[in-house]
């Protein structure tokens, strides 16, 4: 029922008169109300973006010391940090924890608080909706995490968790029922969340923001959104199968009685693949936004990069059975997908061309977060190389399984998704909390992390190579592995020590606040939206809601080109940007129902493993809070509401500003 | 995907007239461009249980199959049914946007009283191949065969509890042809719900398994 | 720098109203008669009937024509429900866009797995 909801919202673009005709009245919210209930109750976008990414941040350190465990029990031969069994949990829950609750709900966090505010709109086309996410992915993210308590163990069967190995036959314990059952979860909120940011892209974006005006960060958020749109429920399917075989004695994967457990591969791959560029696109698009403006340039080739974007997430799908060059698919299939896959190269390579043609003959300012916007290209396309060198099916038969591909897909995953997401923060912080972090201590997270990122995964290149198999608790003395095992070990504590550095800078940069002038609307001299409203961001965001006439409209707002053709300031930021002052804009009343939604779903899942009526337990809740849900105004209707603050709205537009 | 269609300026229109409820970019109203959104999602996942289905149709463990025990002239009428539910459910939806509040219960009530006829015959089915021998467990095809229908009569039954939530709303007067689209929207769902049976009951059904 | 090169105007308003013309019903508003309704229904239901008789094979015999028949026959009751009874045809493009993206991607994948598992063989 939750997506019948009626159109919360209709803050459409810029026009608060028609909330008058509303019968039940609107709510505005005090600004004062920063206690922790409202964090429970709330429907801003913002706030959603923080508690997603804050709550990425914690699971980051979680599957960081799941990290550091592996490493020191590899750092050595012989390691005995960890026995065999519990080393396959903790490399499975790592793997696990950093896709899904890490880097994914780090994106999300970026979509929620960016999407609206560059497409110049006051919040997501859903607001509640965009709550019962984040409470989901909560709720699944804790779910999954408990299996180390009730579970018996985290799940051990590698993060694709591939038929045979996950049966009950090889792993008694319910860890891999809390992983299927988790991620079917998580899958809820992301496929909800994506639904939700679809319709916010296409259908809020504010008058003259068509979509090939649309920031590139907002592009390729979008097309994630797609992605995730069509390939969740593919991964859905898988999980709900190997469900079923393991707590309903289905046959989906079991050999003797005729099953295939290639099919597992194939579901989960279709899904697979397309997740890499879910979780690459956002901090591609995060570094689309960084490189142009310390470039003082604007990007090089949009057009290109929309569209390489959109061709990336088309040939995504087309690519999965490359993962499964080794399991008897067939020369045919294994020719054809190498194919496809050297091509999937294609437009990525184009990204990384506009990326430094967009540099090239720009005055570059290396603050830090162009430094990590930089060091994710050049990483991403060391990654991206190795890439193709999988893509040659007889050389992958040498590299996969071995380190050589986890070297691979942490250049990848890490070297472009991390480090992207890491220039975001440096980049947007002063926009979200209204002060800069420290670049100084910025610059020692940037160059610790960027050492020790590539003291950990470069060496695995060569073990890989060496023959050291992926996946394997520990090595005999004598087969050459002893050196670089001890290297990536070094770098992984550097990393661990970047990211204390991180936190640090947290801490310090807002300690240090109320001494340091204010960054202002644009302490960037940037260029989209975003930029034209005051930092932090007023609640209702957007004054009066711009007139785009152009790709980065604000940009135009404050150059312009002379007489001579050259470009001059025309407006300062004060005077381009808005004020934050208006009152009385509408928003969206809070509303608990979607927490107690997402209260229901882990008891669902506790109940399917344990005790079934303890899934009734939860599925009446959720039913139940559905139906409250379903009856509850959109608009609370005790709230009270003034409406001459209207018209004082409407007076303070930014129109006249454009040059 | 081509932008050049998205890019209609509807935002300057509603700026305008300003007063327009349903004032987006694209001028579509948010929750049905959702509903559509969703449904584009779901064909993957029936997809991915019917591709299952299809892949394991013949591997029965030396046991009966779902294929041997199929009754093609029992499951047609109640394909039929289903079918027929989306006629009545399109008749709700042009009754209660005409205002025509009585005939849409009457309807409503038809469609989820057909939409019941439908799931009551699945059970019957189930009941009866148990007892003929397969049952959930049986073999690869048997397993997959009960996922997918029984998937299906999930999102069957979950589209009978919306309709007759509007049916009370519409008992308690709170719907009227002003929310007329909440009725559209299910009946999307609803519809959809009806293509994709009427897929299985070729693809799965009616094409004989060799 | 050449960024007023971006500046390009958007296109006309074109959209949900515009593109109702290209429904064929013969009344002026968007939605058909409930007759007509009732006219698609009679065609599907003769359609199934077509269908069902194929199971009888004593009565006529298909031979390789069977499966196509039935695909075509499937496809046809699948784009009538579509069309008409989920309003596609009278609705903005952009509803059909977002359903058939997710159709075709399904169709396409799901062949290909199959066709890896050499299901037609
Ligand atoms: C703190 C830095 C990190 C270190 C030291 C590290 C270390 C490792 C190691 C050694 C493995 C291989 C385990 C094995 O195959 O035996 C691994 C696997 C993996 N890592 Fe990381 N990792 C780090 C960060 C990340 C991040 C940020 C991500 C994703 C966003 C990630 C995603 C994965 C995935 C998907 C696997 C595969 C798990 C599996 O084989 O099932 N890692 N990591
Ligand atoms: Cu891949």
């Amino acid at each position: 029922m939750a997506i019948t909801e009626k159109t919360p919202l209709e803050l459409g673009p810029g026009d608060t008169a028609r909330y008058v005709e509303r019968p039940l009245g609107v709510f505005t919210r005090p600004q004062g109300g920063r206690g922790w209930r409202d964090w429970l109750s709330t429907v801003d976008h913002k706030r959603i973006g923080i508690l997603y990414g804050a709550s990425a941040m914690f699971f980051f350190v979680v599957g960081g010391v799941e990290a550091l465990l592996i490493r020191l029990q590899l750092a050595a031969p012989e390691g005995s940090v960890l026995s065999a069994d519990v080393y396959n949990q903790v490399y499975t829950m790592h793997g696990v924890t950093m896709v899904f609750l890490f880097i994914m709900p780090l994106a999300a966090a970026f979509a929620n608080y960016f999407i609206p505010l560059q497409i110049g709109a006051r919040d997501v086309a859903f607001p509640r909706l965009n709550a019962l996410s984040y409470w989901i992915w909560l709720s699944g993210a804790i779910f999954l995490n408990t299996s180390w308590i009730v579970g018996g163990g985290g799940a051990d069967c590698g993060w694709f968790c591939y038929a045979t190995n996950s049966g009950v036959a090889f792993s008694p314990s319910h860890g891999v029922d809390f992983y299927a059952i988790g991620l079917q979860i998580l899958g809820i909120a992301s496929l909800v969340s994506s639904i939700n940011l679809i319709v916010t892209c296409l259908n809020m974006r504010a008058p003259g923001m068509t979509l090939m005006r649309m920031p590139v960060l907002t592009w390729m958020l979008l097309i994630t959104q797609f992605l995730l749109l069509f390939a969740l429920p593919v991964i859905t399917v898988a999980l709900f199968l190997l469900m079923f075989d393991r707590l309903f004695d289905a046959q989906f994967f079991n050999p003797d009685a005729g099953a295939d457990p290639l099919l597992w591969q194939h579901l989960f791959w279709i899904f697979g693949h397309p997740e890499v560029y879910i979780i690459i696109l956002p901090a591609f698009g995060v570094v689309s936004e960084i490189i142009p403006t310390f470039s003082r340039k604007p990007l090089f080739g949009y057009e290109f990069m929309v569209f390489s974007g959109i061709a990336i997430g088309f040939m995504g799908w087309g690519v999965w059975a490359h993962h499964m060059f080794v399991s008897g698919i067939g020369p045919i299939s294994v020719a054809a997908f190498s194919l496809s896959t050297m091509f999937i190269a294609v437009p990525t390579g184009v990204k990384v061309l506009n990326w430094l043609a967009t540099m090239w003959g720009g005055r570059l300012r290396f603050t830090v977060a162009m430094k990590f916007a930089v060091a994710t290209v050049a990483m991403f396309t060391i990654g991206g190389l190795s890439g193709v060198t999988h893509s040659v099916a007889p050389a992958d038969t040498q590299q996969t399984d071995t380190y050589y591909i986890v070297a691979h897909f942490h250049y990848v995953i890490f070297g472009g998704g991390v480090l992207g997401l890491f220039a975001g923060l440096y980049f947007w912080w002063p926009k979200v909390w209204g002060h800069f972090l420290n670049e100084r201590l910025g610059n020692w997270n940037f160059w610790i992390m960027l050492v020790g990122f590539n003291l950990t995964f470069g060496p695995m290149h060569i073990l890989g190579l060496q023959g050291m198999s992926r996946r394997i608790d520990t090595y005999a003395r004598g087969y050459g592995f002893e050196f670089w095992n001890m290297a990536a070990t070094v770098g992984s504590l550097l990393i661990a020590v970047s990211v204390v550095v991180f936190m640090w800078n947290v801490v310090k940069s807002k300690r240090d606040a109320p001494h340091l002038p204010p960054p202002g609307p644009d302490p960037w001299d940037a260029r989209s939206l975003e930029w034209s409203i005051p930092s932090p961001v007023p609640e209702h965001n957007f004054d009066t809601v711009p007139q785009v006439h152009g790709r980065d409209d604000w940009w135009h707002n404050k150059y312009a080109e002379n007489d001579e053709g050259t470009v001059v300031r025309v407006a300062t930021v004060e005077e381009a940007a808005q004020t934050g002052e208006a009152t009385g804009v509408h928003l969206p009343s809070p509303s608990f129902w979607p927490l107690a939604v997402a209260v229901g779903l882990p008891l669902i899942g506790y109940g399917l493993i344990f005790n079934l009526w303890l899934a009734l337990i939860g599925a009446l809740l959720t039913i139940a809070s559905l139906y409250s849900w379903a009856m509850e105004p959109v608009d609370d209707p005790d709230a009270t509401h003034d409406h001459h603050d209207d018209e004082a709205t409407e007076g303070s537009s930014t129109e006249g500003d454009q040059p | 995907m081509s932008a050049e269609p998205l890019v209609a300026d509807h935002g300057h229109a509603a700026d305008e007239d300003g007063h327009d409820e349903h004032a987006t970019t694209t001028g579509l109203s948010h929750t049905k461009l959702a509903m559509w959104v969703f449904l584009g999602s779901e064909c993957l996942l029936f997809g991915g249980l019917i591709s299952t289905y299809l892949l394991y149709k013949t591997r029965g463990n030396g046991r009966t199959l779902p294929t041997d025990v199929f009754d093609i002239p029992f499951t047609s009428v109640s394909s039929f049914v289903l079918l027929m539910s989306s006629l009545t459910m399109v008749l709700a939806l042009s009754a209660v946007s005409r205002g025509e509040d009585e005939a849409g219960r009457t309807w409503l009530l038809a469609t989820a009283l057909l939409g019941g006829i439908f799931i009551g015959g699945q059970v019957y089915e189930f009941t009866t191949f148990v007892r003929e021998g397969v049952a959930f467990t049986t073999n690869p095809a048997s397993s997959a065969f009960f996922t997918l229908t029984g998937f299906h009569g999930v999102h069957v039954s979950l589209g009978i509890v919306m309709l007759m939530s509007l049916f009370v709303a519409s008992v308690k007067g709170k719907l009227t042809q002003r929310n007329a689209e909440t009725v559209e929207i299910v009946g999307l769902y609803w519809h959809f719900v009806d293509i994709v049976w009427i897929f299985i009951f070729t693809v799965i059904y009616l094409i004989p398994a060799d | 720098m050449s960024d007023t090169a971006t500046s390009e105007h958007p296109e006309p308003a074109t959209g949900a109203a515009g593109e109702h013309s290209d429904a064929d019903h013969d009344e002026g508003h968007a939605h058909p008669s409930d007759w007509a309704y009732a006219k698609i229904a009679i065609v599907l239901a003769v359609i199934t009937a077509l269908e069902v008789f194929t199971y009888f094979e004593t009565v006529l015999d298909w031979g390789v024509a069977l499966v196509p028949s039935l695909i075509f026959m499937m496809v046809v009751k699948f784009y009538l429900v579509a069309t008409w009874f989920m309003h596609l045809r009278f609705d903005s493009k952009l509803f059909g866009r977002m359903f058939t993206a997710g159709l075709t991607l399904a169709v396409g994948v799901y062949l290909v797995t199959l066709t890896v598992f050499e299901f037609w063989v």
